[in-house]
């Protein structure tokens, strides 16, 4: 279970200007296993924040992030020490980030792998598995072994998506995993979130695409004026 | 997760230190105290390195990493602080408080160290076998034959051309010096590496070369790795904890991720956004 209580998100500036500002206000949400909740809301209005915030890539100025995980122990993601988090980042969480930070120099299929060494499997198996999902999601064989600076916006995207789910996590965060997807690809994608949610994963994301959203998800918050309403 | 090293409220003063700048709560200007004129170098540092990760130590030059690495590998006396390695007495001995042969012995064993100047790590005459195979040496080491195929091999997995072993590093580039000073590191299997701006001054495709060189060789050795940069794209590309110093002392610590996307203290913020 993840529960989102009452949490807010200020930016203090402190470079040119002094500035404050506030992000999201008082949010409250929560995501069952096995369940796929969605963020709508127009650009800007903070779905990327929370999902960072979750994932402690910003963080939370007030509230907390409750998460039970895979032993049954809660945890506040909000006031974690680094190591714990560390271990939940490698462990149960998987991240899609909007936009693909690629790793220079390394292979498509040897940075996918790597999230699953990280998790003790041999390479060996990690880069099978890696190549089970390239091709699921329609990656061509010929670009298995190139670098990733050098694939398309939408070629991207799908690795981004299976670097973040290819250890199946208990947690998935997803930040516009469709945006720029062909219809083909973004079918392959929704089923793979599918499958996750399958095995009981919570998954949370953000769409700017109501169609996939309405395919896959089971409620929906809309992110209005810094704050969420659930929508039915 | 497993801690490796710990280090504890460490401080090098450079000059004799009073009552004033003792106290870390107390103003400098800069990181020189305003009563006695002493330089404080590294001002009350507490770190942890845990199993198996990098730790990136970012700060803009003057702001004490070099100091801090030096301190850390005995190359100079702290003022202040205490410091423990789990490889070491189980973690349980404070390694500034023991004999210097036992500091000595800490060095060739459990730590690693590249300088930002490879000519504090390399003698430049000698050939580069031969500086490898140094720290073998130092470590006990005694059977030639065995030294030389090590050294070989270390050198060749740092891609030092096999027909160049014998030459001395002033014949290399600062790329192949670096990545000598890295094969010489890593010779006795620390469970600690010490990186200090080992990719300064380089161009920027020789720059590449020994940051992948140097992932690779983590993850191969599954070492616990701190690398001294001022540079915020060395530390994006290589660390997985990231502290900022700034006048000898940490002003932020976090996940890389964490202290490139989201800033607190001005000083990071400031270089974040001065990152192209
Ligand atoms: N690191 C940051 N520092 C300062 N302000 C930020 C930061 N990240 C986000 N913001 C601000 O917070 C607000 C929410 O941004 P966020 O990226 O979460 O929006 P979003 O809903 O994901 O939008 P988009 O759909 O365009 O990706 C914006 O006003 C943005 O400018
Ligand atoms: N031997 C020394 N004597 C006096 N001051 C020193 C000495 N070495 C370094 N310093 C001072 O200590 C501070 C930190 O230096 P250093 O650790 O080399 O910084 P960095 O590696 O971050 O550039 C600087 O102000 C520097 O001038
Ligand atoms: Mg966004
Ligand atoms: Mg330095
Ligand atoms: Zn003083």
């Amino acid at each position: 279970m993840l529960i989102v209580n009452n949490l807010s998100k200020t930016f203090n500036m402190h470079v040119g200007a002094e500035k404050t500002i506030t992000c999201l206000d008082s949010v409250n949400l929560s995501v069952e296993p096995g369940q796929v909740v969605a963020l709508i809301g127009p650009s800007g209005s903070g779905k990327s924040s929370l999902l960072k915030c979750i994932y402690g890539t910003y963080l939370t100025t007030v509230g907390n992030i409750y998460y039970t995980d895979a032993n049954g122990s809660e945890h506040d993601l909000a006031n974690i020490d680094l190591q714990t988090m560390r271990h939940l980042r490698t462990r149960e969480f998987g991240y899609v980030s909007q936009f693909f930070h690629v790793i220079p120099r390394i292979a498509a299929v040897d940075v996918l792998s790597q999230p699953l060494i990280n998790r003790g499997w041999s390479s060996n198996d990690s880069a099978k598995r890696a190549k089970e999902l390239l091709s699921k999601v329609g990656i061509p064989e010929s670009l298995w072994n190139m670098y990733p600076s050098t694939f398309s916006g939408g070629e991207k995207q799908r690795l981004n998506i299976i670097y973040g789910i290819i250890t199946m996590p208990r947690l998935v965060l997803l930040d516009e995993p469709t945006a720029s997807l062909d219809p083909v690809s973004k079918r392959n994608v929704l089923d793979l979130i599918i499958e996750l949610k399958e095995q009981g994963s919570m998954i949370l994301g953000a769409f700017h695409d109501y169609e996939a959203m309405r395919v896959i998800a089971d409620k929906s918050y809309h992110v209005v004026t810094k704050n969420l309403e659930l929508v039915a | 997760m497993d801690q490796i090293m710990k280090v504890n409220e460490l401080s090098v003063v450079y000059g004799k230190g009073c009552d004033y700048c003792r106290d870390s709560n107390n103003p400098l200007e800069k990181n020189r105290c305003p009563h006695c004129m002493a330089v404080c170098a590294v001002r009350d540092i507490s770190l942890e390195l845990y199993d198996s990760e990098i730790l990136g130590v970012v700060g803009e030059s003057g702001s004490g990493k070099t100091t801090l690495m030096k301190a850390l590998y005995f190359d100079i006396i702290p003022t202040k602080g205490s410091a423990y390695l789990a490889a070491y007495n189980n973690g349980e001995t404070d390694i500034f408080s023991v004999s210097s042969q036992q500091q000595r012995a800490i060095r060739n064993n459990l730590l690693g160290m590249v300088y930002q100047n490879p000519v504090m790590g390399l003698l430049m005459n000698y050939s580069s076998g031969g500086n490898v195979a140094q720290k073998l040496i130092a470590a006990g080491h005694r059977n030639v034959a065995a030294m030389q195929e090590r050294t070989a091999q270390l050198l060749d997995h740092m891609e030092i051309p096999l027909n160049r072993v014998k030459e001395p590093p002033r014949n290399f580039s600062g790329g192949m010096q670096q990545r000598v000073q890295i094969s010489k590191a890593i010779a006795n299997n620390p469970p600690v590496l010490l990186l200090d701006e080992v990719t300064t001054g380089l161009d920027l495709s020789v720059q590449a070369k020994v940051l992948d060189l140097i992932r690779m060789v983590q993850k191969q050795l599954n070492i616990s790795v701190i690398v001294v940069s001022h540079d915020l794209a060395v530390i994006r590309m290589l660390s997985d904890r990231t502290v900022v110093m700034l006048d000898g002392q940490i002003v932020e610590h976090g996940f890389t991720d964490q202290i490139l996307e989201d800033p607190q203290h001005w000083f990071t913020q400031t270089l974040v956004h001065s990152l192209i």
